[in-house]
């Protein structure tokens, strides 16, 4: 018990002053589950919409497949990513092994599936009828798309949150393709497992604090925006 | 009434439309045509295709044959498709308003549409104001009553100012107040714009009300069209009377009598109907509830111009509308519609003995195969 109770002492002045490791792992981890996050919103929605909207044989198919890929487990996505990465592997080429490169690739396999399945889920929730309505006002294909999503906002700011905190919390696809080396691939996750480790738990705690904040955070700020609506 | 029957007047035509879902043909109209400022008004049962032709007709719903020719031009291509889009309107049953302010929806067509800010603001007004919601430009879509979404969704319509304005019973999931109030503001619009106007109910009151024309769809085909008095008191065969149900379906054989047709209908009794069809023709007659009396008592020895006079027996009694539907068994069943005051003074109830009276005239008799 004391050992925890000194452990938050310690993580709360290492965050005061703003200790250089702390700063560089969330740092990195932000960038890097940022940037999965964002591409695969960027390729996830629009396939989503797609799959969505449209009919064609395969479909059902395609969406249980979106559907397992929401649980797929981090460690196994960062061992086919380093089976893939390792120089050996088929794209062995692109020296992007241990790179925080590397943990962006897996952990955009993590959240793609998960922002695919919340949009196609988003647009089918509404009604189909309001797709003819759109297009009986004039609107071409791209103004139609565009508006469906903007019908559908709150379910798909769920997909960003979900998509985000599935990332930025996985430490198994980081670990095996990032290696968790101290100053390039270390992100919050790994940090906890290495410094706890080594018996560190007051950066533990830390690294941690940090995390459940950051998570914290973006959930927060993206809650603000489903919910303004709707209060009004 | 517009009884046009020119063909320059013809604004859009369908040929040989067929739509076919799961195997099964749900929609197979050879010829169609809308003419320039009328409100053709098409009824028919629930999966009758009353929607379907609309939505095809309204180019959102790609038929698998068949062409629509708008102002005589085949519209074919895709961007011909979305060309002529944008010179209809289209309201359906819900409201679909988006997800934002009254305003917001109701300008959102002038904006894909590309209109400039002035006259976006012109329109919107004009037509907010003339559909009652001018007042509620602020409010947020989600929060609007059924009556006023509703009227949102009209005036989002006619602020595109259409060459055809589709309607896919829009008045349905309205409680009968609103309904009345906003049927009776859009008949009078309809009347003012002379806006061309295709709308789908299966509201016969709506359809009477509204209609230059009549369309009854059953079962995916058009099997009557005309003005509405022809087809409610007239329907050309079994289906459309039995649907139109505004009256009594008899079923019989006739022998010919100078012009009188006697007609055998079940129950051994004879019917008289005005009609020079041959002896031994079987006819299916039509017999609106409206022109169909009824007394108490005997009636012997009362002269009536009515030369159908029928004894019988009230078997029961519903309200259908303010009015009450009395179904008297003479052998065989007929109905009538009277007042709940007639009921009431006339003392009537179930078991009653009556006696139904109604014109020779006023049977139809439709030929039966």
């Amino acid at each position: 018990m004391e050992a925890i109770i000194d452990g938050f002492v310690q993580a709360f002045w290492l965050l005061v002053h703003g200790d250089p490791q702390v700063l560089k792992v969330s740092l990195l981890s932000i960038l890097v589950s940022g940037a999965a996050t964002l591409f695969s919103l960027v390729v996830g929605i629009p396939l989503g919409s797609f799959l969505g909207l449209s009919r064609f044989p395969g479909r059902q198919f395609f969406i249980s497949v979106v559907n397992t890929g929401m649980g797929l487990p981090p460690v196994v996505v960062g061992l086919v990513v380093s089976l893939f990465l390792w120089r050996n592997g088929l794209l062995g080429f692109l020296h992007l092994m241990y790179s925080p490169g590397a943990i962006i690739i897996a952990q955009i396999i993590i959240a793609m599936p998960i922002v695919i399945g919340f949009t196609t889920a988003a647009i089918q929730q509404l009604d189909p009828k309001l797709r003819l309505q759109i297009l009986s006002l004039g609107a071409s294909y791209p103004q139609l798309i565009w508006l469906l999503l903007k019908e559908a906002r709150l379910p798909l700011l769920a997909a960003i949150m979900a998509g985000f905190g599935a990332v930025i919390s996985e430490v198994g696809a980081s670990m095996m393709v990032g290696g968790n080396i101290i100053n390039q691939t270390r992100v919050l996750t790994t940090a906890i497992v290495a410094v706890n480790g080594m018996g560190d738990y007051a950066m533990a705690i830390a690294f941690s604090v940090i995390l459940m904040a950051l998570v914290y955070l973006v959930n927060l700020g993206l809650t603000i925006v489903q919910q303004r609506r709707k209060a009004r | 009434m517009n009884n046009l029957p020119s063909d320059s007047l013809r604004i859009l035509e369908a040929r040989d439309l067929t739509v076919n879902l799961g195997g099964r043909e749900i929609l197979n109209i050879p010829t169609f045509e809308v003419r320039q400022n009328e409100v053709l008004v098409v009824i028919g049962p629930n999966g009758s295709g009353k929607s379907t032709l609309v939505l095809t007709l309204g180019l959102l719903l790609k038929p698998d044959t068949g062409t629509i020719l708008f102002h005589g031009q085949p519209v074919t291509s895709r961007s011909h498709i979305f060309s002529t889009r944008r010179c209809f309107a289209m309201v359906f049953q819900e409201a679909l308003l988006l997800d934002a302010s009254v305003w917001e929806n109701v300008t959102l067509g002038l904006h894909l549409h590309g209109i400039n800010r002035k006259e976006v603001q012109i329109r919107a007004n004009r037509w907010m104001d003339r559909f009652g919601i001018a007042s509620l430009a602020k409010r947020q879509a989600k929060t609007l009553s059924g009556g006023e979404a509703k009227r949102a969704s009209l005036a989002r319509a006619f602020v595109l100012q259409p060459e055809i304005l589709f309607l896919d019973e829009p008045f349905n999931a309205l409680d009968t107040p609103t309904r009345q109030a906003l049927l009776e503001d859009f008949e009078d619009v309809l009347r003012e714009t002379h806006m061309t106007t295709v709308m789908v109910t299966h509201d016969h009151n709506e359809a009477l009300s509204l209609a230059d024309r009549i369309v009854v769809m059953i079962e995916g085909k058009v099997r009557q069209t005309g003005i509405p008095e022809e087809v409610f008191a007239s329907p050309t065969d079994e289906k459309v009377a039995d649907f139109i149900e505004a009256g009594n379906i008899l079923q019989g054989t006739v022998e010919q009598k100078d012009g009188l047709a006697l007609v055998k209908v079940t129950g051994n009794r004879i019917v008289q109907a005005v009609s020079y069809l041959p002896s031994g023709t079987r006819v299916a007659m039509f017999l609106p509830y409206e022109d169909v009396t009824i007394a108490v008592g005997k009636t012997e020895g009362v002269i009536s111009s009515a030369r159908n006079q029928m004894k019988g027996t009230i078997i029961k009694a519903f309200p259908q509308g303010s009015q009450l539907k009395v179904t008297i068994d003479c052998g065989f069943l007929i109905s009538c519609l009277i007042t709940r005051r007639s009921w009431e003074d006339m003392k009537l109830e179930t078991g009653s003995e009556v006696t139904a009276s109604f014109k020779a005239s006023a049977l139809h008799l439709i030929t039966k195969p």
